[in-house]
């Protein structure tokens, strides 16, 4: 097959899948938005909405997952510059309609590949297939660079792939805001951690166990990491006794620790707890007292 | 017939019995070497870098040049960092040996803001070169403690797992040379207060334990402080309130009130000051529905509930959506400048948009009249120094804490490079980078399909 052959049958395929999506999609809803402001932090399908529409006329290259972070913002300010709307970060009323009124956004599309977990992009004017196969941005750009993915692409996809694509693509794409300084796998350890713990305690327990480990990691006393001062051998009972990754912790313990997370100690700075009615040692007992919270005995 | 059939099989059992007990006996004496090791290991190393500490502090002792003096700090940094790890693995959190892991920390603090400072136009101060000596003369003195615990552990081939076991227990046994040894470790670094740490590590200790010592004010009642909490909240009815005092000796003045939302039947909860009656942090425990309001809906009752209490002068820094809560930062806004460590935190429920939470502890803390002066350079000399591949997007005046707990009027640069959104703080007078911060891009959620 001589490349204009290749050119011609990309070609088709590209006209053919624009007019189809057209038609399946005859006046893709113009007014898709819920009639909130989305700002920054923000997380849901309208932020999927932005990030597509702003992608589908190139300003925002960063994955469409939900998340309203910087990237986005940046974007969303560059395109606000652009079309002379005031420039606020905020996509308000005025911003949404100017978006919506420059772009199209097919809304079950970007869904379907969302709950499919694949990761894509949804550049305007590249077709939907290549944007599954190769969602890596720099490869859709421009009219020349898609034939290249062509040729890889013709009855042979699959076998032809990086093997950190393939790893890629075993993953669900999503995301979620996460304090600054921590990554997700800290939140888990100390949802479990918290969960194991302070099991039946009121919900301000459950934050002020969770500030406890946080404190922890502050003091110079103790090891500098969330996960070094979890797993500090004799620190906390429900390691000790591997009970850490029994159970399910509910909605409620991972609550409790984006508060601590966020700042919030109701402990008082505390170092130690102790569960008076268990505890063996005369050394906690000497230690300057807090408060009580629930079962716990807070202390310094 | 049957009799010896039975005799047999019961043989067989027994046999088959004995054996399935002893591999089990073996596995669990080869998981219990396996820790033992562990906590030999640590220990070892332990004692490996607390020698290596004290003799690069005493070879930085006879350094006269500034161009070896650096590396050397840098070194005795590194080990600080890996004996002070090692202490960590170590089963001791029942025993104190936290002011031997305060000791390795703040010897890492005290040589890495050192080593980092530029020796050629700020070289050691007289108080540092003593600093030095008398940490060059006590880490000899927790060497020789370690060796001597060490020497008896091989000697008398004493097992961790022992000390673990007699420690969690409680009763320990009159001959454990092992805690004997490690407490007089503790005891001596306990009569190490004398040592002049120098300012910056002091102040971090200071911010750290003393947060609320310059408060004003009166002192309130157990009654005054119910009234501060329900006007707080916005509660007219009689509701059961539940004051408690924090403890005495623990250096946090608090009031801890608790009551009952009556209409919703959720559980509030707050601390407020002794000292002024500053409510420092309130919690509301309900369970939030499906979110119905935006983010920026949330916004604007925050910032009314601010206003409402008497904190019209803030300025949003911080919006974030978490389930079906919307949590933001709001810092202080004086002509024109942030001031970041006046920070006031606030969550609002995305259902029926209701403040859940509040968290004004560093506002409290850090609250007071400042001077801000006119800075020395003008924003065009400041970003002069930055990094040219700093694509900057934001900058405004603002006010932050420095690494060395020293606040300082700065230029705050948003910026980007390539992806990544950073923050710069420049300072307005000097021109110096305080602070570089790359910001958090979302998470993405790691989960086997």
């Amino acid at each position: 097959m001589s490349w204009i052959s290749k050119c011609m049958k990309f070609f088709c395929i590209f006209i053919l899948s624009f007019t189809l999506a057209v038609a399946v999609n005859p006046g893709e809803r113009a007014s898709a938005f819920t009639d909130q402001v989305i700002q920054k932090g923000s997380t849901g399908l309208d932020v999927v909405e932005l990030q597509a529409r702003l992608q589908y006329i190139g300003y925002y290259r960063g994955p469409i997952d939900g998340v309203f972070g910087w990237n986005t913002y940046w974007a969303l300010r560059k395109f606000q510059k652009k079309f002379g709307l005031k420039v606020d970060g905020l996509a308000g009323l005025e911003t949404r309609q100017k978006l919506v009124s420059v772009t199209k956004y097919d809304e079950q599309w970007v869904r379907e590949q969302i709950r499919k977990g694949r990761e894509f992009t949804y550049y305007g004017g590249t077709p939907k297939r290549i944007q599954t196969e190769h969602p890596n941005p720099s490869n859709n750009q421009g009219a020349g660079r898609p034939q290249a993915n062509q040729g890889g692409q013709g009855g042979q996809a699959g076998n032809n792939r990086a093997p950190g694509q393939v790893q890629n693509g075993q993953l669900v794409r999503e995301a979620e805001n996460v304090p600054e300084g921590f990554s997700q796998s800290d939140i888990e350890l100390m949802t479990h951690m918290v969960f194991a713990e302070a099991k039946g305690e009121p919900y301000i327990g459950k934050v002020a166990v969770a500030a406890v480990i946080l404190n922890r990691v502050n003091s110079p006393k103790f090891p500098n990491t969330v996960s070094g001062v979890i797993y500090e051998p004799q620190a906390f009972t429900s390691v000790a006794q591997g009970t850490l990754w029994a159970g399910q912790p509910g909605k409620e313990s991972k609550k409790a620790v984006l508060d601590a997370l966020n700042g919030t100690d109701p402990s008082g700075g505390a170092l130690y707890y102790f569960n008076p009615a268990k505890a063996t040692s005369d050394w906690i007992w000497s230690r300057p007292q807090i408060k009580k919270i629930g079962k716990h005995i807070f202390t310094n | 017939m049957t009799r010896t059939v039975t005799i047999i099989v019961l043989a067989i059992a027994l046999v088959a019995t004995g054996y399935w007990g002893y591999q089990e006996h073996q596995e669990k004496n080869a998981v219990l070497l396996q820790a033992e090791n562990n906590y030999q290991q640590a220990f070892h190393n332990l004692v490996y870098h607390v020698d290596q500490l004290q003799d690069k502090i005493g070879t930085t002792l006879a350094m006269s040049s500034k161009q070896t003096l650096s590396p050397a700090l840098a070194q005795v940094w590194r080990l600080s960092t890996a004996a002070h790890g090692e202490v960590g693995k170590l089963p001791l959190t029942l025993m104190p040996f936290n002011d031997t892991e305060e000791f390795l920390s703040n010897i890492g603090e005290f040589s890495y803001r050192v080593s980092t400072r530029n020796l050629s136009n700020k070289p050691l101060t007289e108080n540092e070169y003593q600093t030095l000596e008398s940490l060059y003369k006590r880490s000899s003195e927790i060497e020789h403690q370690l060796r001597r615990v060490q020497a008896i552990i091989m000697k008398n081939d004493l097992r961790w797992m022992d000390v673990k076991m007699a420690l969690a227990s409680g009763e320990e046994p009159m001959d454990n040379s092992v805690i004997d040894g490690l407490r007089t470790v503790d005891k001596k670094v306990q009569g190490y207060d004398g040592i002049n740490w120098g300012p910056e590590v002091t102040e971090m200790a200071r911010n750290r334990e003393g947060k609320f010592r310059n408060l004003k004010g009166e002192k309130i009642s157990k009654q005054e402080a119910k009234q501060i909490a329900k006007r707080f909240i916005g509660i007219n009815q009689d509701v059961e309130v539940k004051v408690r005092s924090s403890g005495k000796n623990s250096g946090y003045a608090v009031y801890s009130v608790s009551m009952k939302r009556p209409e919703t039947d959720s559980t509030i909860q707050m601390d407020i000051t002794k000292i002024g009656g500053h409510p420092l942090w309130m919690i509301q425990d309900r369970q939030t529905g499906k979110a119905k309001i935006s983010l920026h809906k949330a916004e604007m009752i925050a910032t009314k509930f601010l206003k409402n209490h008497g904190k019209a002068n803030m300025t949003i820094a911080q919006s974030a959506q978490y389930d079906d809560t919307g949590s933001f930062t709001f810092v202080k806004k004086q002509d024109g400048v942030r001031i970041y460590p006046e920070s006031i935190r606030l969550k609002v429920s995305l259902d029926k948009g209701r403040v859940v939470g509040y968290d004004a502890t560093d506002f409290v803390a850090f609250n007071r009249e400042r001077e801000i002066k006119k800075p020395q350079l003008s924003q065009k000399q400041a970003l002069k120094s930055l990094n040219e591949n700093v694509d900057v997007k934001i900058v405004r005046k603002a006010v932050v804490t420095n690494d060395l707990g020293k606040e300082v009027l700065c230029y705050e640069v948003l910026g980007t490079i390539k992806n990544d959104t950073y923050r710069i703080f420049v300072n307005a007078n000097t021109g110096s980078e305080e602070k570089v911060k790359k910001l958090q891009n979302p998470r993405p959620i790691y989960r086997s399909a």
